[in-house]
């Protein structure tokens, strides 16, 4: 099980969290055509590696969070609020 | 016959406990487990093997047992494939042995064990391939009444279990020299500390050496004294998961014949652990060679406990087979203890303990092997011959000990994804580097010797306490040095010789069975073990599992080391279900949701059923209609389309909107549009996912300029808030908006029917409800019994209909005032039946409609979708499979033959029996107003149907029904009731 520091609420069980996915994705606007938002919708890269996604407290404080984590080691390196940009570490 | 001894041991000899196993009464004494009881009365043969049903006896003295497996208790307690040797004996205990028919001693699938060579690994996968007509009616109930161990309970468990949620410093696992060293340093530094110990006694090895015991005494009395220290007995600890999050099970009664009063039978422990030791030990590992499973062999270790600590001779007459030094001691302790030692066959050619082997007289054979085993219920003798075959010589014996080395208990380290490394000296796997914030210490990472041990976890224990903040001064005395030098074992795995020589005793593998995997293909370890089982019981290989990889590396003919083990997985040990579920079961499996009106509608007798989390009314029996519930629906149905009914929908979900952008988002969440509803009105939406398939839908009521009122469907109301959240916080963090769910804040009902105005009228203050001051779609604030409430003109059945929503605390009283202002008009309350039954009528849709797959066009909405402005599944809606005029469309479907009923799930086809679906009956209810079954469908080419006739199938029930295509509504098609 993940321990999730929620950066509005402090560590926290996974089991309070929903898992969405990759954060780096972003709504195309909204004349961006079919494939733009068919991209966003369906296509997403798989890395075995370090990741940045989206984990809602959906049983603590309602805030979608950023989480970067591990695929591979399930490590959780950073977390950070929805607003903030998150880099990955290199390895 | 007893065999125990006169005096030592750790057993209570004035508390004597009856027992009974196999439906013979025996009796032991406090202090022993099941296995040592039966060993002292003498009882030898315990079970028979998984696969070809041998005898089988006690070959461990822990949680690692392969073979001693019983049925513990009986009806709904009895317990399947407990080991012996973990079973606390206590008085009245019931055991019976398993795997066998009609007796233990006379099994009669014993002949497998004659036609073994028919029964090779991988046989279930090769036997019983064809033909697939007889996998259901031959080959599974074949399969199910051989195989298998023990039984379940069939009844329900009468027992109780908790759960429990643990944080601490430093989680200490096992409670050896080891583990009580690294707890104690821990704690003495200042760290909050758990030690788990799966035994009932602390003290792992040092409880078999009465030299330890004041160490032992010492350190547990000064761990007690620390506040910080929990230290639990009986707790197995079986998984390491990510996180450093620990589970545990603590076996709080099962050493009792029933649980206490108000005490669980098992507590699940869920342990956060900011640093974790792991002291788990080291488990001796068997040698290959033919037939070391007859009762009577048993692992070295496994002797010298039942010998010291429970003081039971483990035979009369024992030969040794080793290939250490450490085996030596239980040699020697078993002849000191007046145990004939007939001899010690050693495979190594020179050993330091040569010497005082002989100074017992014992007959020490270096550089040989023991060759096979005699005797099928019970070892009777061995024959022993040098290495290479020669000088062959039977020994009379009932006792075979052997010893293949120790592997450190790795199977926590490993589940926390530590790798493991080759470690020649000890000719086993040890753990590399952490990955999560745990150490191994002890033998648990391949140390020998009680002082080097100790020595090892008082170091770990102090650098976790380090690690995790705590660091003040300890200091303990540690047991004395003795000279340890160390085990000295040659890796050694397999005696070859003609017969079954068994890696792994529980699931009946043998060195062939792996030779022949390797042989067909499954080189690789993880292939190895399932072809052929190898690890895969319940004992997940510790005493065999190494030995099976060496001996696929030899067949291989590369290092062990190269050939590795296979990963170990959650659990370290079996645990019940019971414990696992904990207090979710039965009616506390999941939260149940009541609205505020639920002890009325219990008291006015209504029939529940659950929608999602919610406990509905589905409708009311009157008195005479208790044994037919459609003469209840139709009857409130009806109400409704005639007079007046009331209808508690406090299961709407609800969200409060608030915020200068709420408009706005709304827009954007919505196909139609929000911003230009004015205050007082309240307007249907319709809300797609982003991939353009309708969500959910509900009216969306505008209460203040920057406030709205929105409704969901009850079963959607949770995704729908987390879909707004979502794109709130992370799509359009810049629109100023704020939400809240008040769902439960507000009971909502809804007054439907000709006579609903007249009705609310007589309860209403406040609130001029003629047709041109509130018209359909009008909101406005009221109060009702002096309670305030909140009043929509929408209607979900099609007829006049009011929605009256109150803040919940005034939910009944508010109720009662619009049936008592009904009563005249003849009002009912109606259920959810009804309810479906009316809208199935008017042709709105709901669940069975929005089934994740159809879009607003199939649904007839399309025009709802905007042209203009951005929204939710706005783009993707526009694909041309989703666009594709050919697609399954909303219809009304109606029984050609009126008397004809419509079973919802059919299929949509153009002649009886045609296979080609063209779509199907979604809803269908019989209606109150049409004198015949009405139902809602989604068919292809829709538009080309409308007027003709085609056939609902429904091949399951073999039924064919002939319907007429018509238009969705099948009442006031025109609208005009809603706005009378």
């Amino acid at each position: 099980m993940h321990r999730i520091d929620c950066p509005w609420c402090g560590l926290r069980d996974e089991i309070e969290f929903a898992y969405r996915g990759d954060a780096t994705v972003r709504r195309p606007p909204a004349d961006a055509g079919i494939d733009a938002f068919y991209e966003y919708v369906y296509l997403r890269d798989n890395p075995r590696g370090w990741h940045v996604e989206w984990w809602h407290h959906a049983a603590g404080c309602r805030q979608w969070i950023k989480v970067v984590r591990h695929t591979t080691t399930h490590a959780i390196h950073a977390t950070a609020k929805a607003d903030e940009d998150m880099q990955v570490p290199r390895s | 016959m007893s065999r125990r001894l006169a005096g030592g041991g750790r057993v209570d000899r004035g508390a004597r406990l009856r027992f009974s196993f196999d439906g013979d009464a025996y009796e032991g004494l406090r202090g022993d487990t099941l296995a040592s009881a039966l060993m002292a009365n003498g009882v030898r043969l315990v079970g028979r093997s998984f696969k070809y049903h041998r005898p089988r006896g006690i070959v461990t003295a822990g949680p690692e047992e392969p073979n001693a497996l019983v049925e513990l208790r009986g009806g709904a307690r009895r317990e399947a494939n407990t080991p012996m040797p973990v079973i606390e004996l206590f008085d009245g205990l019931e055991a019976r042995s398993q795997n066998r028919w009609p007796s233990l001693a006379f099994d009669l699938l014993s002949a497998n064990d004659l036609i073994a060579r028919f029964l090779p690994a991988g046989f279930y996968y090769k036997t019983f391939m064809w033909p697939a007509s007889f996998w259901e009616k031959v080959y599974e109930p074949l399969i199910r009444r051989s195989a298998g161990l023990g039984s379940a309970a069939r009844a329900p468990d009468p027992d109780r279990y908790e759960t429990l949620h643990a944080h601490c410093d430093v989680l200490v696992v096992g409670s050896g020299a080891t583990g009580l060293a690294a707890a104690r340093a821990a704690a003495e530094a200042g760290a909050r500390v758990i030690l788990c110990e799966q035994d009932f006694e602390l003290g792992g090895g040092l409880l078999l050496d009465p030299a330890h015991e004041a160490w032992r005494a010492g350190m547990i009395g000064a761990l007690l004294r620390q506040s910080e220290a929990t230290v639990l007995s009986r707790t197995s600890v079986f998984g390491y998961y990510d996180g450093n999050v620990l589970g545990a099970i603590e076996r709080v009664a099962d050493h009792l014949p029933v649980p206490p009063d108000h005490a669980p039978r098992q507590r699940f422990w869920m342990i956060r652990a900011r640093e974790v030791v792991l002291a788990t030990g080291a488990l001796e590992r068997l040698i290959a060679l033919p037939d070391n499973d007859r009762p009577g062999v048993m692992l070295a270790g496994a002797a010298l406990a039942y010998l010291r600590r429970f003081a039971v001779a483990p035979g009369e007459r024992a030969v040794m087979f080793t290939n250490n030094d450490e085996a030596y001691d239980t040699a020697f302790a078993l002849h000191d203890a007046g145990i004939e030692v007939a001899a010690i066959v050693d495979v190594r050619a020179a050993t330091a303990r040569a010497e005082p082997a002989r100074q017992r007289g014992i007959d020490l054979r270096l550089g040989s092997v023991v060759l096979g085993v005699h005797g099928r219920r019970g070892v009777r003798g061995v024959t022993v011959a040098a290495r290479d075959g020669a000088n062959a010589k039977t020994l009379s014996a009932d006792l075979l000990c052997v010893s293949g080395g120790h592997n450190p208990a790795i199977q926590l380290a490993s589940q926390s994804r530590t790798a493991m490394r080759w470690d020649s000296a000890i000719a086993g796997f040890v753990p590399g580097e952490s990955t999560q914030r745990q150490r191994s210490a002890g033998a648990a990472r391949g140390l020998t010797g009680i002082a080097s041990c100790a020595r090892d976890g008082a170091a770990a224990g102090a650098a976790a306490a380090a690690d995790a903040g705590f660091a003040a001064a300890s200091g303990f005395d540690l047991p004395p040095d003795s000279a340890e030098p160390g085990t000295q074992v040659e890796a050694f795995w397999e005696v070859r010789s003609a017969g079954k020589a068994f890696v792994d005793l529980q699931n009946d593998v043998t060195a062939d069975d792996i030779r022949l995997a390797r042989r067909e293909g499954y080189e690789h370890i993880e292939h190895a073990k399932r072809y052929t089982t190898l690890s895969m019981a319940t004992d997940q290989g510790k005493t065999g599992g190494l030995v099976g990889a060496a001996v696929l590396a030899a067949a291989r003919g590369e290092d062990v080391a190269a050939v590795g083990l296979p990963t170990y997985r959650p659990f370290a040990v079996p645990i019940s279900f019971g414990a696992i579920a904990g207090h979710a079961v039965g009616k506390d499996f999941a939260p149940i949701r009541r609205t505020a009106l639920h002890r009325w509608h219990e008291r006015r007798g209504a029939r529940f059923m659950e929608v999602g989390p919610w406990l509905r009314p589905a409708y009311y029996p009157q008195p005479g209609e208790e044994n037919d519930a459609w003469a209840s629906v139709l009857r409130e149905a009806r109400a409704v389309r005639q007079a007046v009914g009331l209808c508690d929908v406090s299961t709407l979900g609800k969200i409060d909107v608030q915020g200068r952008d709420a408009a706005v988002f709304l827009d954007r969440l919505y196909t139609n549009t929000f911003s230009t509803l004015p205050v007082g009105r309240a307007r249907y939406g319709l809300m797609l996912r982003e991939d353009g398939i309708v969500f959910d839908d509900g009216t969306t009521s505008r209460l203040a300029d920057d406030h709205f009122f929105m409704t969901t469907t009850t079963v959607n109301a949770a995704r729908v808030l987390e879909h707004m959240e979502y794109h709130a916080q992370t799509v359009w963090p810049d629109l100023d908006v704020q939400f809240c769910a008040v769902t439960d804040h507000w009971a909502s009902m809804s007054l439907a029917g000709p006579q609903a105005r007249a009705t609310l009228a007589k309860a209403v203050e406040g609130l001029d409800l003629d047709n041109a001051a509130f018209p359909f779609m009008g909101v406005g604030d009221a109060a009702i019994a002096g309670c305030p409430v909140r009043i929509f003109r929408i209607s979900f059945s099609g007829e006049l209909a009011y929605e009256v929503a109150t803040p919940a605390g005034h939910a009944e009283r508010v109720w009662e005032a619009v049936l008592a202002a009904g009563r005249a008009h003849g009002i009912a309350p109606y259920g959810v039946e009804a309810l479906g039954l009316l809208r199935i009528e008017k042709g709105h849709v709901a669940g069975p409609e929005l089934t994740g797959h159809t879009t607003a066009r199939d649904l007839g909405l399309e025009r709802m979708l905007k042209k203009r402005g951005d929204y939710v599944g706005r783009v993707l809606a526009e694909r041309p499979a989703l666009a594709d005029p050919d697609r399954p469309r909303l219809v009304g479907l109606r029984p050609v033959d009126r008397r004809a009923r419509l079973r919802a799930g059919g299929h949509l086809v153009a002649a009886p029996g045609s296979a080609e679906s063209l779509g199907w009956l979604a809803s269908a209810m019989p209606s109150v107003e049409l004198d015949c079954w009405v139902g809602l469908g989604l068919l292809a080419r829709a538009e080309s149907w409308r007027g003709k006739c085609l056939f609902v199938a429904f091949p399951l029930n073999d039924e064919t029904t002939e319907v007429e295509v018509t238009h969705p509504h099948h009442v006031d098609p025109e609208n005009a009731r809603v706005r009378a």
